[in-house]
């Protein structure tokens, strides 16, 4: 089981209240991913919950027992660090045992999880080398391995993923993702990636400067963002914002439109520009055009396929209308 | 990249190098050279270097003068025995400073630092005292007391810097691993600081070997060390150089030995985590 | 990484060093404080009462007391002068490419594994000894008349010995200085078009800041205490009497406790003033 609930926790350092008052419930079973920008406290929020922070006021439970002042060896808890936190003098094997040694595990068991660990994980070869032998995405792998044995109520993960370059990266969140439809236990994911985010999350919490932006779904987080902040945060490329008269005929401060739901046309349509930057991907094209509409911020437009389209050219784009996100002057999403 | 250097240059440097090197190194080759000779080489004029009868007889003559086993053996303990005392203190202490620091941390260390000025002969009196009072004066164990108080904060720096080159969320894992404290201590700091402790233990070991006023002003015959039997050669009482070079050489072999031995660890501790 | 346990569980670890230096510190202080306002002779009557301040005016106005004090500073500010120059000119010599390196360092080094009692000891009788000195053979050599070293010029004497023996320490700590010197900052200079001299200035030097501080503070620690290297050669005589040496004077050799007291808080305070400059420069150089 891994029910974990924050209710009212807040984080100061000193004067500074690096997270004010919230309230979240994290389910069991669920994949939560908490992304922000860096400096917004998500790291600081995973570290509450497995207690290598205090909290200065609230109440964390997990499995509705109060755990705000367990240490964090008593939760139950089992965390992936960034840089992996391998311990350098030790071999995978004894690694992966650490937990299990501290539990008071007896020896038969702890081999047997190893070797489970190990086959699922793909390091039989490796157990008994050191890890400064092993390669980034080797370590991952023994770090997450480590986790697992120890049969935890919740696996928290802490950027688990920065320090790896792009392909292994896209590899290793498969088998995150893989692990945890297998498992089924609960996860908390932090990082600052939104693509992570949308591709593993059952549930994405957006924070900023310490406060929850928005919690949902993916899709939900894609569709209705509720602010501005996370209607530009959530999505890739970015979201267009334009303001002003186009913006005050809809009703709205601030009007947002995403790259793929505008169509671009060389002969006719609702907003003029001349294309600044194109970029043709083969499977996309993504233009970056100077319009008439967003004099001071140049508008990214996804077109499926290849779309040619040179510097200087005039193009025209048309907004899909039932796709256009409209905010207030508070930032705040209008229905 | 390194370029390549003019073959000219290295041998200039190469040359100069050496001499100075060898310049330094002299006092100690010609004491050794000195303790093979016979007393009247020692002093012949002019100095004869290496054209000699080799004789052992100064090392005889000393051993027959003096215990040196015994000044050895009490050298090995006072010196081992304070340094481990002390690391056994300073780890804790280094720990928390390394990883749990506060505002006050840099403060402490500062002070800690700051005993060391204090001057010994400005309690050596109160010392001796305190020494007669509780048994201590010229035991071993008065001697390791001391040496470890005096040598106590140089430890606590030495291992803070290394524990401070410990990545924190190393320990953090043990501690989500379900290690206590204790085991964190244990199983994964230690261990990751074993060069860095290795270090900090031959320093101290050298600093308390050759520590020469509180051993030479609190021991007497039972408990004294090198340091007290090289000084019983610096009577005027008709000057030997062949016996005084081999009392010193026997002196000073070990810890050289030593020290030539673990050079490259020592040299890293003595930086004081000034220097990366 | 802090949370309340782990910060109760720091101070319990650090409180054995802490609570041990304290005392360490606090209880002979107190007792060298109350010695030193009474008549104590150990030998002659042992304790003779409360005399006030008249130790610390007796400390003060003796003839010995202003000489012990610039003694002091000569030999420390000399030594390190010395070592510091001595070992930024070794540590760029040794950095540079040559054969043997290894060899060169393992002689370097040798010294600082010497105990101070023999150095002494050997620099005295084999080195200085007007008679059989080898210095002495040395100078009739050249025709000259062997100096008096430790009579004639005992300050400098003491200098060169305690320097000879702290050489190897700033040498090697100026050199891994240098060594961890980034080459490419060195080339850029070059590039920019500096000349040697002005790349040492500007590049090594400031570099070599952090180390140079270390080296001046833990020196110094030793320095203010030496004590073997004037007991040995010169046993205080021929204006070699540090302040140290003088309060050991008055404590075991005239045993009067009450007077070495009176001078051992003088030490104390001279110890805590160059401390204070010590620890501000320091404090600022020293992430610590």
């Amino acid at each position: 089981m891994g029910r974990i609930t924050l209710d009212k926790v807040s984080k100061s350092f000193g004067d500074v209240e690096v997270i004010p008052p919230l309230d979240l419930t994290i389910e069991d079973g669920e994949f939560t991913v908490f992304v922000g920008p860096s400096g917004c406290g998500k790291s600081t929020l995973l570290r509450l919950i497995a207690g290598l922070e205090d909290i200065t006021s609230g109440q964390i439970r997990i499995d509705s027992e109060d755990a705000t002042n367990v240490p964090p060896a008593k939760r139950g808890l089992a965390m992936v660090f960034q840089s992996y936190a391998l311990y350098p003098h030790m071999s995978v094997r004894k690694n992966i045992a650490f937990p299990m040694k501290m539990a008071g595990i007896d020896q038969a068991e702890q081999d047997k999880r190893i070797d489970a660990a190990a086959k699922a994980l793909n390091l039989t070869d490796y157990l008994d080398r050191r890890p400064g032998q092993l390669s980034g995405g080797q370590r991952q792998r023994v770090a997450i391995g480590r986790a697992i044995v120890r049969e935890p109520a919740a696996f928290l993960f802490d950027e688990p993923l920065s320090n790896l370059d792009a392909a292994l990266r896209v590899g290793m969140r498969l088998e995150i993702s893989e692990l945890h439809e297998r498992l089924k236990t609960t996860m908390i994911y932090v990082t600052h990636d939104q693509v992570e985010a949308m591709t593993m999350a059952d549930k994405i919490v957006v924070l900023q400067a310490g406060v929850i932006e928005q919690v949902g779904s993916p899709l939900e987080l894609y569709e209705r963002p509720c602010n501005k902040f996370v209607a530009g945060f959530i999505g890739s490329p970015k979201m267009n914002f334009i303001e002003g008269k186009e913006a005050a005929n809809l009703g709205a401060t601030t009007i947002g439109i995403r790259p793929e739901h505008i169509s671009i046309s060389t002969t006719e349509g609702q907003w003029k520009g001349t294309v600044g930057v194109a970029e043709h991907l083969g499977s996309d094209t993504f233009l970056y055009i100077h319009a008439d509409v967003s004099p001071n911020e140049t508008m990214t437009v996804r077109v499926d396929g290849e779309f040619s389209a040179r510097h200087g050219d005039t193009v025209y784009l048309t907004p899909r209308a039932e796709r256009i996100h409209k905010f207030g002057a508070d930032g705040l999403r209008i229905e | 990249m390194a370029r390549s250097i003019a073959p000219r240059r290295k041998a200039i440097n190469t040359l100069l190098a050496w001499s100075i090197g060898f310049l330094i190194f002299f006092p100690i080759l010609w004491t050794i050279l000195t303790s093979f000779k016979t007393e009247a080489t020692a002093i012949a004029n002019p100095p004869v270097f290496i054209g000699f009868d080799w004789t052992l007889e100064n090392y005889q003559a000393v051993m027959e003068r003096s215990n040196y086993g015994r000044f050895l053996w009490n050298s090995i303990v006072i010196a081992g025995g304070s340094t481990i005392l002390g690391i056994l203190i300073a780890i804790p202490a280094a720990w928390s400073m390394a990883f749990v620091p506060s505002k006050r941390t840099k403060d402490i260390l500062l002070w800690m630092l700051s005993t060391k000025m204090l001057p010994a002969v400005g309690v050596l009196y109160p010392i001796y005292l305190l020494f007669i009072r509780m048994g201590l004066l010229d035991t071993k164990i008065g001697l390791m007391i001391v040496l470890m108080l005096i040598n106590l904060p140089i430890i606590v720096w030495m291992l803070y810097t290394y524990f401070k080159e410990i990545p924190g969320e190393i320990l953090e894992a043990a501690r989500m691993d379900g290690a206590t404290l204790r085991e964190e201590v244990i199983y994964i700091l230690t261990p990751m600081a074993i060069p860095g402790i290795a270090s900090t233990l031959l320093l101290n070991v050298i600093l308390a070997w050759n520590e020469a006023f509180w051993t030479l002003n609190l021991t007497a015959a039972k408990a004294a060390p090198l340091t007290a039997f090289i000084a019983s050669y610096s009577s005027p009482e008709g000057l030997f150089y062949a016996k005084l070079s081999a009392a010193s050489t026997m002196a000073i072999a070990p810890i050289l030995i030593l020290g030539w031995f673990s050079q490259k660890q020592l040299v890293s501790g003595l930086t004081f985590g000034a220097v990366k | 990484m802090a949370t309340q346990q782990s910060r109760s569980a720091a101070r319990l670890m650090m409180a054995p060093a802490v609570v041990l230096l304290l005392g360490w510190m606090l209880v002979p202080l107190t007792m060298t404080l109350y010695f030193s306002f009474k008549k104590y002779l150990p030998l002659r009557g042992g304790d003779l009462g409360w005399v006030g301040f008249e130790n610390y005016a007796r400390f003060l106005t003796s003839s010995a007391f202003w000489p012990s004090v610039q003694t002091t500073l000569v030999i420390v500010g000399g030594v390190l002068a010395i070592t510091v120059v001595l070992g930024i000119f070794l540590a760029i010599l040794l950095n540079q490419p040559m054969w043997g390196q290894g060899m060169v360092r393992i002689l370097v080094i040798a010294p600082f594994f010497v105990m101070p009692t023999v150095s002494a000891l050997v620099w005295k009788n084999m080195f200085m000894d007007p008679n059989y000195g080898l210095l002495a053979h040395l100078w009739k050599l050249f025709g000259a008349t062997p100096v008096e070293w430790l009579s004639q010029a005992s300050l400098p004497s003491i200098i060169m010995i305690v320097s000879w023996q702290w050489l190897p320490f700033a040498t090697l700590i100026l050199l891994t200085a240098i060594q961890s010197l980034d080459s490419e900052q060195l080339e850029a200079a070059e590039m920019d078009g500096a000349p040697a001299h002005k790349r040492f200035a500007y590049i090594t030097l400031p570099h070599l800041g952090r180390a140079i501080t270390v080296v001046i503070l833990i020196q110094t620690i030793f320095l203010l205490s030496i004590f073997a290297e004037i007991f040995v050669t010169t046993g205080g005589a021929f204006g070699t009497k540090t302040l140290s040496y003088l309060i050991f004077q008055r404590v075991l050799e005239s045993q009067n406790v009450g007077l070495g007291s009176a001078g051992g808080v003088y030490a104390i305070i001279l110890a805590n003033i160059v401390a204070y400059f010590l620890v501000r420069i320091v404090g600022k150089n020293l992430d610590a």
